[in-house]
């Protein structure tokens, strides 16, 4: 080992400690696995992480403060860019807390739509971020596999609402568009291939012998450190809590469904490693087909009375009595949270009587999430990293808003 | 023709003779099997990569690239498309990073190619088909084989890039760890053969079966007398050894940590561009197919088997039957072991380096030790003992 010395003008001299020295890693904003724009300052000795920083805020586009200057409807497609793997789950969620603050009521029809949407937004996000997982640690093919059902997923949101990613089918007191019985067949059709497919998916990464090497016992985060951090969503689960907000806070009608909440018990790994974070997703979208194949079973047909046909293919399909423009009285303010594919997702709004709310505030679980990562990489390998991020599947639209 | 040509240009200078002598029968010679053989190799090898990659993953994969001359049109497969991306690539912006060591950055993927292309040179292709058949056959062929080592260390020191850097750390760790195992197992079928030299170790295969000891004469056409069944099972351990090796010494997946693209960006490939970029990647594919076709000499019994064997005696045209078949032979294995390398590859996740690292030493060293000691009992007890 040798170093230039201060006092040695500039000449090399060997020194007398053979400590390696430390080498600070700009991981990203354009590194191929933060998964998008997250830039992780990394501090390593050879290739051991020995401290790490997430530098968020990259894309930052003013979400939160654009809210405050249009209306109510037209924040709705905003809410779709800020997770935008998931963007039916956020729509709900704003759409939700937008008709708590205005006091609508939603019928019947529109509330089993709703869970319809959401849960198979969160069945095609969790194939995208179990997809990549399987890219992080070298696995190139679930990848496309898992891209191959997403993109029937696509297919099927397009049909309904004209975007293959951003939907904007949520609205204020209804939905976009009111499926036909064929989208609905096809819509089954997706939950059966992608029920099949999953065992293909779990071969290859969940119980392959090499991801299983690469994921268990690493980045472990405990029951105490996942409470400490506000950590919500799939990785708080993989930590042993029994916590969803669908069940234990409900909205909707997610009180109607029989399901469980997957919860890890550590028999395989560690609790709360990443191959637990992994697996909690893999059987949350076992849960998520069966919610929608029980609320496909319930949907009542649409009654006229409440629920009119639109009047004409351009126009949404909302519930009788949600006035054209959109008002809330003043003062009133609300905090509605709902389980989004990455976590707890939450709007706080308060209004001050005009058009347009007078603060919007987000909480994101990725930003949440994102936070433990200093936290749980410490000591690992700069692939162990690479693994970490993955697992704790952050969606950049979000944390940096 | 030597003869011929010699006398033709006897009637020359003698200095003039002196260069067009070594220029007629070893340069020349030499660039039509760099651009006959290699390349050609290197670029099926890479369409075919990516073809199959493109079936596995449920896609359709690069299937446009054909000709069209005239009123001859057809897509081949999409064969084109390795050159047009060859064209693409020469038309790119030869980058040079600012801060790095430049001669040594330039001259890099020539090492590495250089190490792939020296491989044919001992690869006996059929009877008599080789470039060189030298005594030391196998250890040239394994000292040749790392001298990519040097050229990737080359490049990611000179890349002025922590990230290149990084890979390069990992390339040499890695490569240099698994040659043990791999010279270990590459020496089974020397013990058995008693010879480095590889036309032997072929010749050596088409004895029969020796089962510790007790010899089973069988035809060259039953494949029985393949060393992967000499000292049986032990050398068909070996034999996994050795390709496990050769994954690892070719940077293939599972073992691709030197330029993985989730973690390191691109390794030490991070700051090439164009034709030296695509010159790295020739190489690998040429030192694929290589590397598949000494563990086929090794195991498989080279250009012997079934194919060969019986029919050895049917000529195609000018070509003898026993040159053509056995050609047809050993490419056919080899490329089987080539496909078994892109499968792994598009299967399998990626493991750390401490696993790599674990896996070399505490599993296929002691493996490949065993293999060693079987087969060297093997060979003595079909010798007739000790004493002899």
């Amino acid at each position: 080992m040798s170093a230039t010395h201060p006092g040695s003008g500039g000449y090399i001299v060997p020194t007398r400690d053979v400590a390696s020295e430390e080498l600070v890693l700009n991981m990203g904003p354009q590194h191929p696995a933060t998964h998008g724009v997250l830039r992780v300052a990394v501090k390593t000795d050879g290739e051991v992480v020995l401290d790490c920083e997430p530098m968020v805020g990259n894309i930052h586009r003013c979400k939160e403060k654009i809210a405050e200057n249009v209306t109510y409807v037209q924040f709705m497609p905003y809410t779709d860019r800020l997770d935008y793997l998931a963007a039916m789950n956020n729509e709900e969620c704003y759409a939700r807390a937008a008709e708590k603050l205005l006091g609508l009521k939603l019928p019947e029809r529109i509330e089993y739509l709703r869970v319809i949407f959401a849960e198979a937004g969160r069945i095609s996000s969790h194939l995208m971020s179990i997809g990549t997982y399987g890219l992080d640690v070298g696995a190139i093919t679930p990848f496309l596999y898992c891209f191959r059902e997403r993109e029937e997923a696509n297919h099927l949101f397009e049909k309904i609402s004209g975007g293959r990613m951003l939907y904007h089918y949520m609205r204020i007191g209804g939905v976009a568009r009111d499926p036909d019985d064929a989208w609905i067949q096809r819509l089954l059709q997706f939950l059966d291939q992608v029920e099949e497919k999953m065992d293909e998916y779990n071969t290859l990464m969940t119980w392959n012998k090499l991801f299983q090497e690469r994921t268990m016992n690493i980045g472990v985060l405990s029951r105490e450190k996942a409470l400490a951090f506000g950590i919500t969503g799939p990785a708080l689960r993989a930590s042993g809590i029994d916590w969803d907000c669908r069940r234990d806070d409900p909205y909707g009608i997610y009180d109607r469904f029989k399901w469980e909440v997957p919860v890890a018990d550590g028999k395989h790994g560690t609790l709360g490693d990443c191959w637990n974070r992994h697996y909690i997703r893999a059987l949350e979208m076992k849960q998520s087909i069966s919610i929608v194949r029980q609320a496909i079973d319930k949907m009542p047909k649409a009654n006229p009375d409440e629920l009119p046909p639109p009047e004409s293919p351009h126009k949404p399909f909302l519930a009788k009595g949600v006035p054209r423009s959109l008002q809330a009285p003043k003062g009133a303010e609300v905090y509605v949270r709902s389980e989004n594919p990455r976590g707890e997702l939450a709007f706080y709004m308060v209004s001050d009587g005009g058009k347009s709310p007078y603060r919007v505030k987000v909480r994101g679980p990725s930003f949440c999430n994102i936070a433990l990562l200093p936290e749980v990489t410490r000591g690992y390998l700069l692939s162990d990293l690479v693994a970490i991020i993955g697992s704790i599947d952050i969606v950049l639209g979000e944390v940096d808003r | 023709m030597r003869e011929g040509l010699t006398n033709l240009l006897s009637g020359l200078p003698q200095w003039l003779q002196d260069i067009a002598l070594p220029v007629l029968f070893g340069l020349i010679p030499a660039v039509i099997i760099v651009l006959g053989v290699v390349t050609p190799v290197g670029l099926v090898g890479i369409w075919g990569e990516r073809r199959i990659a493109g079936k596995i993953q449920d896609r359709v994969g690069p299937d446009r690239v054909g000709i069209s001359l005239g009123p001859i049109k057809s897509r081949l497969f999409g064969l084109g498309q390795s050159v047009a991306d060859g064209v693409k690539l020469l038309g790119k912006e030869d980058f040079i990073p600012p801060g790095g060591l430049g001669l040594m950055f330039l001259c890099a993927p020539l090492v590495v190619f250089a190490g792939a292309l020296a491989l044919f040179a001992a690869l006996p292709f059929g009877p008599a088909l080789w470039a060189a058949d030298p005594n030391l056959g196998i250890f040239y062929l394994l000292s040749v084989g790392a001298l990519e080592v040097l050229g990737v260390l080359m490049a990611g020191w000179s890349s002025n890039n922590k990230w290149s850097l990084l890979g390069a750390m990992r390339e040499v760790a890695q490569v240099i760890s698994y040659e043990i195992p791999m010279a270990i197992a590459a020496l089974c079928p020397v013990l058995l053969a008693g010879s480095m030299k590889m036309s032997s170790i072929v010749a050596d295969q088409t004895n029969g079966l020796d089962l510790w000891g007790l010899h089973i004469a069988a035809p060259e056409a039953t494949a029985l007398g393949w060393n992967l069944f000499a000292a049986f099972p032990f050398n068909i351990i070996a034999f996994v050894v050795f390709y496990i090796c050769a994954l690892a010494a070719l940077k293939r997946a599972p073992f691709d940590l030197p330029e993985c693209e989730s973690e390191l960006v691109a390794g030490f490939l991070t700051e090439y561009s164009g034709m030296r970029w695509s010159l790295f990647f020739l190489g690998e594919y040429a030192a694929m197919w290589a590397m598949s076709g000494i563990a086929t000499v090794l195991w498989l019994g080279g250009w012997t088997g079934p194919l060969h064997g019986f029919l050895a005696g049917v000529d195609v045209g000018p070509i003898p039957g026993g040159v053509f078949f056995g050609t047809l032979a050993f490419v056919v294995k080899t490329t089987i072991l080539f496909l078994l390398m892109i499968q792994i590859r598009w299967t399998l996740p990626r493991l750390r380096l401490d696993q790599v690292m674990s896996l070399c030493y505490k599993y296929l060293i002691p493996a490949a030790m065993l293999c060693m000691l079987a087969s060297g009992a093997a060979a003595l007890l079909a010798s007739g003992g000790a004493g002899s």
